[in-house]
């Protein structure tokens, strides 16, 4: 029998909970015996290999390149989980959503005290995805099947997680589990 | 250093015993005077009766009436329910807004108008209408809004727009109004000719005990929409062994579409009154109020004459109906614009100086109610019946009706019908029959007991009117075929949002969040689980909300998922498998477009 594929990606996020996922210490070698992991830094994998069983995703949508991925995620992972913070509310990076975009932009590359910009522009190569109007929570933008919450979440949560999603459990945290910062 | 404005401000609280409980009667009295209640007379005020500043700056600020702001000479409030919106509230906005040259919410320059929004006024029958300082003018159009500014600005006296008297007791020398009663059909009990004392007369012949069981056996259930047993509750009141208790009549008629406490008030008023007597013999109350909504304010003279006379026939003051020992008087509260006040216990606080605040439940009003003792509230609807309870006798009273809805229902009837008015019909006749008695036969949708009731749908128009099928305080709000129904479920949505307290987390931040779901789906993108989603978030609010307000929020969404799942269903489409339908990454890039120095994708 195949072992379950397992993607991972960090969005608008810290990789802060591919930290605590890697915190795991060596319950990821548990983890990597009982899954296989398909995109996800943590093997470098940059498109999908096929389909998944789950899939694992930190930070929100910050620019059109966070949507295409997190819309490639919905389309390849059977189950879809909003992992911390940022996924699930917008997190740090939404602090900018009480300002506009072209204010934003003005102060952090033309208009701040320690910039030096001498174009005085802000950076507009076509390579560098565009950002959108706010930072959404991906579940603005795609269905998300599951939240875990916390920055980041413990080990002991994306353990616990992915254990229920694997054997088919529901994935009932205890409250100890359960928290948000 | 006290200027002459602050002396008399000081005189104002003096006037009322620098008494806190009577705050808001302070209130209004300097806000009429002085157009306004600055921060020093908040200052004042609070000195003055012996509370904290934000006492009365919590007052100032909860009722709409209020304001720290200096308004005009004149305030033109214009009424923005929905019937004003089917009878082209837009166009008699935009009338005033240009004629004056201020937006709503705005002052003239020269300080004397100032023109506002506000929720319904008790005139959607003949809507589109509007308060000018306390007089109501009816059935505006664009050119007369330009009129009234024009002919304001000459004489400046609101009493001077009334051209043609209304019907019946409008026409009173004391109430001098436009207003009309509209009353298309009056029944056999609320509008029966009255005699003057009779009810009285009959109670006092009585013990308490037995008119607490005559009201019992008529089975009289309350008519402000809950159809509490009015016998029980005034036993409960009874039973309590404390001195002294208070009858007060809910005269804060202010669920959208009701108008028909105000037609009551007008053509019936000694039947209310009566009812509180007779309410007040039965508990053992000797102090009664009359909490009179705001916006009725130009009934005030007319019903304190009414309150004279009684006292000079010895049916009100000591001894009432020559029995030794049964004293009662009743003083009339004016209210100051909120909603929320008409909930009994948001009512009482209103009536105690305070915010109009709903209170935790239990202990109920009849237990710990105004000042902290057993107290009756009960609509002027319900006391009209209790005094017809007594001239005829419980049996003639429930010929009408159905077994658990004794009696008949006034019905107050506006919006898309040939026969807009007041109907007084036995309880249990299907709403389609009232749709034909009204001229609405063509109707598309029934929004049945205001905004925190029902919005019906064809299919249900043979429910019927009473308690165990459509209950109702009686706003019946017709909507014809024409009709976008989800914008008027949007519009009773926001009335909500702008009535709510903010104390409680759930209406707070709840309904905000319903209805940007709502105009998701109205803009069409959104997709059934949105649907799901808003019925789950409405089930939170009704049932962790802290009073009937919050609890009755979401109702316009939440009955019309039910009944007209079809409009919803046609707004909401389903994005690619797993997407969600309302992210439009189009939109989302707009701003990012609009950034210079953007090099063109070279992909």
């Amino acid at each position: 029998m195949p072992r379950p594929r397992i993607a991972t990606a960090s969005l608008a996020g810290c990789f802060g909970c591919h930290m605590s996922l890697l915190d795991l210490d060596e319950g990821i070698l548990e983890l990597a015996e009982l899954v296989e992991f398909d995109r996800s830094p943590i093997d470098d994998y940059k498109e999908f290999q096929g389909r998944c069983t789950v899939g694992l995703v930190e930070g929100g949508c910050a620019n059109e390149e966070n949507v295409a991925t997190i819309r490639e995620f919905r389309r390849c992972c059977d189950v879809l989980v909003s992992v911390g913070d940022c996924a699930t509310m917008g997190g740090i990076p939404a602090m900018r959503n009480l300002v506009p975009l072209d204010e934003c932009l003005q102060e952090a590359y033309v208009d701040g005290p320690t910039v030096h910009n001498p174009g005085g522009l802000p950076p507009g190569d076509a390579e560098i995805p565009r950002m959108l109007d706010r930072v959404y929570a991906l579940h603005e933008v795609v269905h998300i099947d599951w939240h875990l919450p916390g920055c980041p979440p413990s080990p002991e949560a994306f353990q616990a997680a992915l254990t229920a999603l694997l054997s088919g459990e529901p994935a009932a945290l205890p409250p100890g589990l359960i928290r948000y910062d | 250093m006290t200027s002459p404005h602050e002396s008399r401000v000081r005189d104002i609280c003096r006037q009322h015993g620098s008494d806190p409980v009577r705050l808001l009667d302070i209130a209004r009295a300097v806000q009429s005077e002085f157009r306004g209640i600055s921060q020093q007379s908040i200052d004042t005020i609070a000195a003055e009766v012996g509370v904290p500043r934000v006492t009365v700056e919590a007052c100032v600020s909860f009722y709409s009436f209020l304001s720290v702001e200096r308004q005009g000479e004149i305030t033109i409030r214009l009424c923005d329910d929905v019937p004003d919106r089917l009878a082209g509230y837009e166009t008699v906005r935009d009338a005033f807004v240009h004629a004056l040259g201020v937006p709503l919410g705005g002052t003239t320059a020269d300080g004397r108008f100032t023109l506002e929004r506000t929720a319904c006024i008790g005139l959607s029958d003949q809507a589109p209408a509007a308060l000018v300082n306390e007089v109501p003018v009816t059935g505006l159009s664009s050119d007369r809004a330009r009129e009234i500014v024009e002919s304001l600005s000459r004489h400046g006296d609101p009493r001077q727009l009334v051209r043609k008297l209304g019907d019946g007791n409008n026409a009173h020398p004391l109430i001098q109004s436009m207003v009309r009663n509209n009353l298309q059909y009056p029944g056999a009990i609320l509008f029966s000719p009255y005699n003057r004392g009779e009810a009285i007369r009959k109670a006092v012949a009585m013990s308490p005990a037995e008119v607490i069981r005559a009201v019992k056996t008529a089975r009289l259930r309350g008519r402000g929409g809950a159809g509490f047993p009015t016998g029980m509750k005034w036993e409960f009141a009874r039973e309590v062994e404390a001195s002294p208790k208070y009858v007060i009549c809910n005269a804060d008629e202010g669920e959208p579409g009701t108008f028909k406490d105000r037609v009551l008030l007008t053509e019936r008023a000694d039947r209310v009154i009566a009812g509180m007597t007779i309410a007040a013999y039965a508990i053992g109350a000797a102090e009664g109020v009359l909490y009179l909504r705001g916006e009725y304010a130009y009934l005030l003279p007319f019903l304190e004459s009414r309150l004279e006379r009684r006292r000079e026939d010895g049916l009100l003051g000591s001894g009432i109906a020559g029995k030794h020992g049964f004293d009662f008087d009743i003083r009339i509260q004016m209210g100051a614009g909120a909603y929320v006040c008409g909930e009994e216990s948001a009512l009482i606080s209103s009536l105690e100086g305070d915010r109009g605040d709903p209170r935790d439940r239990p202990p109920f009003p009849t237990t710990s109610g105004f000042r902290a003792s057993p107290t009756v509230v009960n609509n002027v609807e319900t006391l009209c019946c209790v005094t017809r309870i007594l001239e005829e006798g419980p049996a003639t009273f429930c010929e009408y009706g159905t077994p658990q809805s004794a009696g008949t229902k006034l019905l107050s009837i506006s919006g898309d019908c040939r026969l807009p008015g007041i109907y007084e019909v036995p309880f249990g006749l299907p709403l389609r029959e009232v749709l034909e008695l009204a001229g609405g036969e063509s109707a598309a949708a029934v929004q049945v007991g205001g905004p925190s009731g029902r919005l019906v749908g064809t299919s249900e128009f043979d429910r019927r009117i009473c308690f165990d099928d459509l209950a109702t305080g009686g706003a019946l709000v017709v909507f014809g075929p024409d009709r976008d129904l989800l914008s008027i479920v949007s519009a009773y949505t926001e009335f909500f949002i702008e009535e709510g307290c903010g104390h409680c987390t759930p209406c707070r931040a709840g309904m905000p969040a319903m209805h940007d779901l709502l105009e998701r789906v109205r803009a069409g993108r959104g997709e059934h689980a949105d649907l799901d989603r808003l019925r789950e978030l409405g089930e939170t609010i009704r049932r962790t909300s802290r009073c009937g307000l919050g609890q009755t929020a979401p109702n316009p969404i939440l009955s019309s998922l039910e009944g007209l799942a079809s409009e919803y269903e046609a707004r909401t489409h389903e994005a690619e498998a797993g997407m969600r339908q309302s992210f439009d990454l189009d939109a989302a890039l707009q701003p990012a477009r609009a950034v210079p120095g953007r090099a063109p994708a070279h992909l």
